[in-house]
């Protein structure tokens, strides 16, 4: 099955170093990719994959160690000096122009030019059509990057580095923004890819994804190298537990489950985006004690709008929330986190969730500052903020243990700690965790997902919002699905067909 | 110990304190260069305003009096910065504060500090209004307070201008008001100063006489009393936690549950009335009246750059403020003594603050030298 050819090195990385003054970003890494293989990195985040790779796409200089390129040592000083080696870059973030046809896109920047100056946009197009066919791409070379989906602006971007003569891609977390079924096509691909004798190198922290299309794996740890491993001879588990250090659980553990009576309602809400278009458009919804809700949707189909409505932040246009049938629909988001108690871990940790200047403690009183004891007659009683902060830091594993340290000098996961410590405190009615987990790494998402069920478990109610289908299912008792600002269908999370839900959430009926 | 000076030297960068000193050097780097551009000796100039500040204890006093008002023009920026607000309006609500303050002391006959409580109390409360109108109008309608205080520090610059042609307030053709009464003044000693005991004792002792000779007044303690005050209030007060949550992160403050348009209306009153305290001090201890003004006087646009200066800090106002009243005093001595030019003194204060406003501009040359020395 594997199109590998062990006889020709086509990458060699060797004692890479990367620094970044003194702070060490890859410390020694050696990456060895052969002709026609699949190469995973795998690594935390921030353990310094994307620096790797940029070393070898020529966006930084290694600080030490050598690279070669089908045998031959070589110095990559930028971008252009890797694509005239054949290697390919897709960046998470894609770099198209929207109102640029494919074809336009793709010439940008190296146009061919018939006599006196004149673009071949013809003969462009004629090579772009066959590249997409080659490869099963599925690219009209006319469309233009605003009508087409975002695995296919992917795809796109794939089809650049091809038609610039690239022999290996690089492809950085390419799945993070894609549906399963997108996901599955782009497995598709790099099969074809490799079958033609390219090589891939692939950064996901998604582990079955390795298990599916990598042949090699290479863990890096906060910088280090650990190992390079043959794909089909390790476990999930494995790959997890040499990623963090440490045995990792994933099964999220849940006991059965209590459901008990009705408590927030939502009825054909509809919400406005800044726009002014209803991005929430007649949405229904029903949230009950003891169950975690999962809200599965690929992103911009009225999660955030929804979020922002039931937190007070956004003006509801048409329809009603009721919490416990009283009606709370334009409540301003101090009534619903201190009358209501609906709290919320918001999507954007570091724009609404905390405050980046203000330490630990300040942070943690964000939303109760005003009430005894941490505030007497105006004036904020230091000594109880500091004391109770103590304690968050204690109870919630907050790392350093130290209330008087900024909320920027925390790691991502500790910064979400801060916020799960304040949001679940007070014992919330209703949890709404809007991409709770967003750039996390795996021990912080284990984290997390605990403190959901913990919640659940006592009685709560949790409405977890998620890009990532895999969060949804693992951790929620129901399951419903967002589609152009509606709920196009709720199932239950047990025995649930991802295949099923995949489709619902691109608009497809199952 | 290569490590030792890399540990300090970083300490020192990333502290906003450090970064003030470097900037004032550089400043004061830029003066001299200029002056010597322009033919003038640095080192004579610089020791020309060294003297004319410190030489005498009456220049001194000058200086304290000069800077009284910045001190407190920079709270008021320093404080309405801190929610994230920029009040280029102190210069308005300092205009308001002085009207209120003069007419208060001219029209109303009281005891001293009643006298003195009301047209300092008057004057915070017009100015705060003037003030506060601009976070209204932002809260409101979304109109940056920049656009709507430099259209509020015209009107009331004109209105100023308005109300001293008023015959009631001021005698036909002066372009001046009638001075205040004795009884609103904040003046020290302003009686006894007169008196033959204090004429003999300001002619016998030298360093005291010469303190007493100049318009020395209790506005510095107010002054002072006010940085106490901001930063009371900006770190001991749910209010000033509300605040600064508002000014560091104005979303995250929302979904927290404050109101961050009454934080807004809250601070742009606190702070205008700040500035109208500036105004009152300057007219109940230094002008005692007001007058015509062909321009604004730009207490009010210093006091941005006292703000700057001092990290935006209550303290860090108070030093930053004397600094400037410094500068802008002795500086003013290089005009008789040398023919030198006065800008010499703008430009440096200009420098400072570019340097001090730009942090980050700072930081990114040295990263890139930093770079390149390795490479
Ligand atoms: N340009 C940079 N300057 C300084 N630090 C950086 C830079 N780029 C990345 N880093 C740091 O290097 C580490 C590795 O980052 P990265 O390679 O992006 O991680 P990953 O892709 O594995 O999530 C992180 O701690 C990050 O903060
Ligand atoms: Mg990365």
């Amino acid at each position: 099955m594997t199109a590998i050819d062990f006889s020709q090195k086509i990458v060699e990385m060797i004692d890479v170093v990367k620094k970044f003054g003194d702070f060490v970003a890859n410390d020694r890494i050696n990456l060895t990719v052969h002709k026609g293989e699949v190469h995973s990195l795998l690594g935390e985040n921030g353990a310094g994959k994307t620096t790797l790779v940029n070393c070898l796409y020529g966006l930084y200089r290694p600080t030490q160690g050598r690279i070669r390129i089908k045998g031959q040592e070589v110095e990559i000083s930028d971008p252009n000096a890797a694509i005239q080696l054949g290697i390919g870059m897709v960046h998470q973030h894609f770099m198209l122009v929207d109102t640029f046809t494919v074809t336009q896109n793709i010439i940008l920047g190296r146009e061919t030019t018939k006599m006196m100056g004149v673009l071949d946009i013809a003969r462009a197009e004629k090579k772009v059509a066959e590249i997409s066919e080659r490869y099963g791409l599925a690219i009209n070379p006319r469309d233009k990057i605003q009508d087409i989906s975002v695995g296919s602006q992917q795809r796109v971007e794939i089809l650049k580095a091809l038609y610039r003569g690239a022999e290996i891609l690089i492809l950085d977390e390419p799945t993070a923004v894609l549906t399963p079924q997108e996901i599955q096509e782009l497995v598709m691909i790099i099969r074809n890819l490799t079958q033609e004798g390219k090589s891939i190198i692939i950064i996901t922290h998604k582990l079955h994804e390795i298990k599916q299309v990598a042949d090699y794996c290479t863990i890096i740890r906060r910088g280090k190298f650990i190992d390079t491993v043959e794909v089909d001879k390790v476990t999930e588990q494995e790959l997890a537990s040499m990623m963090v250090g440490r045995e990792v659980s994933f099964a999220v553990e849940k006991k059965a489950q209590q459901k008990g009576e009705q408590i927030l309602a939502i009825q054909d809400l509809v919400v406005k985006d800044n726009r002014g278009i209803a991005a929430v458009n007649g949405l229904n919804l029903t949230l009950h004690k003891g169950e975690i809700l999962g809200i599965a949707g690929v992103d911009g189909n009225g999660q955030s709008e929804l979020v922002e409505a039931l937190t007070g932040l956004r003006k509801v246009a048409g329809g009603s929330i009721t919490l416990r049938g009283k009606e709370i629909t334009g409540s301003k988001p101090k009534e619903v986190i201190n009358r209501w108690n609906i709290r919320t871990i918001p999507e954007d940790r570091q724009k609404r969730g905390l405050v980046m200047e203000f330490d630990v403690a300040e942070n943690l009183i964000l939303e109760t500052y005003h009430d005894t004891p941490f505030s007497v007659r105006g004036m904020l009683n230091r000594d109880k903020i500091y004391a109770y902060a103590d304690h968050c830091t204690q109870v919630y594993d907050i790392r350093p243990t130290n209330p008087y340290l900024t909320a920027k000098s925390l790691s991502g996961g500790n910064q979400q700690k801060v916020i799960i410590a304040r949001e679940v405190s007070n014992d919330p009615e209703v949890l709404i965790a809007s991409q709770p987990t967003r750039g996390l790494d795996v021990g912080a998402i284990e984290y997390v997902h605990t403190a959901l069920v913990n919640q659940r478990d006592r009685g709560k109610a949790v409405l977890l919002i998620s890009f990532e289908l895999d969060e949804v299912m693992n951790v929620s008792d129901r399951i419903a699905v967002i589609f152009e600002g509606k709920i196009v269908g709720i199932v239950d999370a047990i025995g649930v067909d991802e295949n099923e839900i995949g489709l619902m959430m691109a608009g497809g009926t199952p | 110990m290569k490590l030792n000076g890399e540990v300090l030297k970083r300490k020192f960068l990333n502290g906003s304190l450090g970064l003030t000193l470097i900037s004032i050097v550089l400043g004061f780097l830029l003066g001299a260069i200029i002056l010597l551009v322009a033919g003038f000796n640095p080192l004579e100039a610089y020791w020309v305003i060294l003297k004319g500040i410190f030489s005498r204890s009456k220049y001194i006093s000058y200086v304290i009096i000069y800077a009284t008002p910045l001190i407190i023009t920079g709270l008021s920026v320093a404080f309405a910065l801190r929610t994230g607000l920029f009040n280029i309006g102190a210069e308005g609500q300092y205009i308001m504060g002085a009207i209120m303050a003069a007419a208060a002391g001219y029209f109303f006959k009281l005891p001293l500090i009643l006298h003195v409580t009301l047209a300092v109390g008057l004057a915070v409360i017009v100015a705060a209004i003037w003030g506060g109108l601009a976070g209204y109008i932002k809260a409101r309608f979304g109109v940056h307070e920049v656009i709507s205080t430099i259209m509020l520090n015209w009107i009331a610059l004109y209105f100023s201008n308005f109300v001293v042609t008023l015959k009631v307030f001021g005698s036909q053709g002066t372009g001046k008001s009638y001075a205040i009464q004795s009884t609103a003044r904040i003046n020290l000693l302003s009686d006894w100063k007169i008196s033959e005991a204090g004429i003999e004792f300001i002619r016998s002792h030298k360093v005291l006489g010469d303190i007493l000779k100049t318009p020395i007044n209790a506005g510095i303690i107010f002054a002072i009393l006010l940085a106490v005050l901001v930063w009371y209030i900006l770190n001991k007060t749910t209010l000033g936690y509300e605040l600064r949550a508002v000014g560091f992160n104005p979303h995250a403050a929302e979904a927290g549950g404050i109101n961050v348009k009454k934080s807004m209306v809250i601070s742009m009153l606190i702070s205008g009335g700040l500035a109208g305290a500036a105004g009152a001090f300057q007219v109940l201890g230094v002008s005692h009246r007001i007058a015509k003004l062909a321009a604004m006087e730009g207490y009010g646009f210093d006091g941005i750059a006292v703000s700057l200066i001092g990290n935006n800090t209550g303290p860090g106002s108070v030093f930053a403020g004397l600094l400037f009243g410094a500068l802008k005093y002795g500086g003013s001595k290089i005009q008789d003594a040398m023919q030198a030019p006065t800008e010499v003194i703008n430009i440096m204060i200009g420098t400072i603050i570019l340097f001090v406003a730009m942090p980050k501009l700072i930081r990114l040359i040295l990263t890139i030298l930093e770079r390149r020395a390795k490479n």
